[in-house]
């Protein structure tokens, strides 16, 4: 017989657990107790904030592709995780949060930090439970555990009242191999396949539009082969860049609100239109009334809700596109679509003396944030991984970053959360220590979790963050500029000097203000071993072009 | 509009039935009615909603609650795919009781369940426009208190949780 608190610890490690993002507290107290006889076995990280832990815990999830651990206590602990669970949901992060509640006896008499966390958090968990027997806490775990990790992944909590932590249990642990209701997987309908075979080979136009179900999948390399055989060109999502190298042929760019001019505009000439691990998110489609009404649609994608949600397809081919690209991909047809590309390579060619010139090649006035990214691309590895915040600078990184190999794209794509970046490069980093992790984040958005410096300090996570200051809430200030009449409303930024503030968490710092030392600045940046901290003063108000506002179409969009 | 009665079988879990009416209120949708009970089948819990929706909001509605992890199956029907009733009770003084009432009860074919010296208690089951009728009918008659159920219903078209239940899990 073991104490819950013990069975607690024990089973995160049989799940091969390898990192505890959290911050003590009374109802977890037991938990970290035992924690401090496994510190062998594995690592936690104290971080400064739980919404630090569990952002750092997506980070670490989305570059390893393991289920991101997560421990808090009751209450306001257990509270400071809801803008990360509703993170992790609607970007299909796998996540195991542990919360400690108060003893059983208590519930529902609104205890010392009691919160029914169970009820708060279940529109943002993909399933949640509360255990209150000692009994219980290792089947919760592995179900938990599972269900984070099969399907569509997703964020799981686990509520453990302070009575089970501390009860003496037999410990068994039985990993969670299925659950009858659930049933994450389907097998793939061969006839769909060859209907969405028989489009592509009759199609002039055909279109691929990938996105993260691709990565999640582990579909790069049938990716790939689908494109090698076909010659279709393909456009990635926000969530989907990595997924394909951007050096490859088919590769045209990217889609979206602030995406490449070409992919979007054509998306509505295109005849057939292949959707991979992709859900037609408001932000890539635009007007959904005038979204490629002119193509057949072909859907692969696992999640049988997200079928004919947003844009009814033609074709559904439904199950994991790992499977589902390998079966089309042996269907199609050879083929090749030159002309059609080239049309993609015109508009790219338009997009770079309208945006592109200006956003790199600037050789006076103030700094834009294209050219830091532009010089990072020099200095990187392959699999270097670029963390973002959400802003200016988030459209800007994503749009020139050199996307060259998969699970190198953190960011908080369906919930845009600012204060993101700073944690969750802090999880990407520490999955690896030996890979570059490149934090790009804006003044604002800094100061949400700024405080996690510290567990960057104390963790000597070898990060690199590159701090666009153009002290505004630069994106929203643009909002204000092109549809509220220039009126600035409370977003520009008194803000603090960034370089002590990182000095002060003795991480070596760098401020930029001219274009003539800001290579030599990154170049010190990439070499430098520990963590670092580059603050490159920018443009004020600069704006990210091209653009499609809200409620227009994708051809409506706009280089300037 | 159509009116659908959605017929949801879950594991009996805590919690459930919240994860499955937040669906409904984030979309601003008006569950009409509900009941909840164990099915035929043991362990097995079956929830009867009832909604007015249109058919792509039913499809989307459906999608959204079967992704729920402890949703065995939902399915859900027309009104003429479905066979059900509700039940209704009616608490009616005493005093009230005399040659016309017992006419309204016989001509409606229900029930008086229970009689206490100050007041009755008539059962009556049917579809809400009946069972509305007879309320309507039961006011003038100085009604204490009116209660109805929500739907319960049986499918017509065959489907069967047991065989979804049988069939081989796909796994990856
Ligand atoms: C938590 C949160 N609050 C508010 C917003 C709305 N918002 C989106 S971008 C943005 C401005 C971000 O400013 P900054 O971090 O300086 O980045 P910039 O756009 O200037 O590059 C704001 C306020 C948000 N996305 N997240
Ligand atoms: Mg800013």
């Amino acid at each position: 017989m073991i104490r819950g608190a013990d069975i607690v610890v024990k089973s995160l490690i049989e799940e091969n657990a390898e990192f505890i993002f959290g911050y003590p507290g009374g109802a977890i107290m037991p938990v970290y107790d035992a924690l401090y006889d496994y510190s062998d076995r594995i690592k936690h990280v104290l971080t400064r904030h739980e919404q630090g832990a569990i952002h750092a815990a997506q980070g670490y999830a989305r570059v390893s592709g393991k289920v991101g651990v997560v421990l808090a206590t009751s209450g306001p602990g257990a509270t400071n995780l809801i803008t990360g669970l509703a993170d992790a949901q609607i970007d299909s992060t796998p996540l195991v949060c542990i919360t400690g509640q108060v003893a059983a006896h208590l519930l529902g008499t609104d205890a010392f930090q009691e919160t029914d966390v169970v009820g708060l958090s279940m529109p943002g968990t993909k399933w949640n439970i509360q255990v209150r027997r000692v009994e219980d806490i290792a089947p919760a775990i592995a179900k938990a555990f599972l269900i984070a990790r099969s399907g569509r992944p997703g964020p799981v909590l686990v509520d453990i009242t302070k009575n089970a932590q501390v009860e003496f249990g037999e410990y068994n642990y039985v990993p969670c191999l299925g659950v009858r209701s659930y049933r994450p997987y389907v097998k793939i309908d061969q006839s769909a396949v060859n209907a969405a075979a028989a489009l592509i080979d009759a199609a002039e136009k055909p279109y691929v539009l990938f996105g993260q179900g691709v990565i999640l999948a582990q579909a790069e390399s049938e990716l790939k082969a689908f494109l090698d055989k076909t010659g279709i060109p393909a456009a990635s999502t926000l969530l989907g860049s990595g997924a394909l190298s951007e050096e490859h042929p088919s590769y045209v760019g990217k889609l979206g609100m602030h995406g490449n001019y070409a992919p979007n505009l054509l998306t509505n000439q295109c005849d057939v239109l292949i959707a991979v691990g992709m859900r037609f998110d408001d932000r890539v489609t635009g007007d959904l009334k005038r979204y490629a009404k002119q193509a057949k649609v072909i859907h692969l994608e696992l999640d049988p809700s997200e079928i004919n949600k947003n844009v009814a397809c033609t074709v559904a081919i439904q199950g994991d596109c790992k499977d589902s690209l390998a079966l089309l991909t042996a269907a199609v047809k050879e083929n090749s679509h030159e002309s059609w590309m080239d049309r993609f390579r015109e508009l790219e060619k338009e997009e770079k003396e309208a945006v592109v010139i200006h956003d790199l090649h600037a050789t006076q006035g103030g700094l834009h944030m294209g050219e830091v990214i532009h010089i990072i691309n020099k200095f990187k590895e392959d699999d270097a991984i670029l963390v973002t915040d959400v802003g200016q600078h988030q459209m800007i990184a994503w749009r020139y970053f050199d996307y060259k190999t998969s699970r190198t794209q953190v960011t908080s794509g369906g919930l845009g959360t600012m204060g993101f970046a700073l944690p969750a490069a802090l999880g990407a980093q520490l999955h690896d220590y030996s890979k570059q992790v490149i934090c790009v984040v804006g003044d604002g958005g800094i100061q949400m979790t700024i405080q996690e410096l510290g567990t960057i300090m104390q963790t000597k996570a070898p990060v690199k963050v590159v701090l666009l200051n153009n002290n505004y809430l630069g994106m929203v200030r643009q909002w204000q500029q092109l549809f509220f009449d220039k009126r600035y409303s409370f977003t520009e930024l008194e803000n603090p000097d960034f370089i002590k503030i990182a000095e002060a968490y003795k991480i070596q710092a760098r401020k930029v203000t001219e274009r003539e030392d800001l290579e030599a600045a990154v170049a010190e940046m990439m070499l430098h071993q520990g963590p670092f901290f580059l603050e490159v003063v920018v443009e004020k108000e600069d704006n990210v072009f091209p653009m499609i506002a809200t409620g227009c179409s994708v051809e409506e969009v706009r280089l300037s | 509009m159509n009116r659908y009665t959605i017929l949801i079988y879950t594991e009996n879990f805590i919690g459930i039935l919240n994860r499955i009416t937040i669906i409904f209120t984030r979309r601003g949708i008006n569950i009409d009615a509900l009941t909840a009970s164990e099915s035929r089948l043991e362990g097995i819990h079956k929830i009867t909603m009832e909604v007015s929706v249109t058919e792509q909001q039913m499809v989307h509605l459906a999608g959204q609650i079967e992704k729920i992890v402890d949703v065995i199956k939902a399915y859900y029907f027309k009104d003429d795919e479905v066979v059900y009733q509700e039940i209704a009770l009616y608490k009616v003084p005493t005093e009230s009781l005399d040659p016309g009432l017992e006419k309204v009860i016989r001509q409606f074919n229900a029930h008086i369940i229970a009689a206490e010296k100050e007041f009755v208690v008539v059962e009556f089951t049917g579809h809400k426009q009946d069972t509305q009728a007879l309320l309507e009918i039961l006011k003038p008659f100085n009604l204490l208190e009116f209660s109805r159920s929500g739907r319960v219903a049986i499918a017509k078209p065959k489907f069967s949780v047991q065989e979804y239940l049988n069939n081989q899990t796909y796994n990856h």
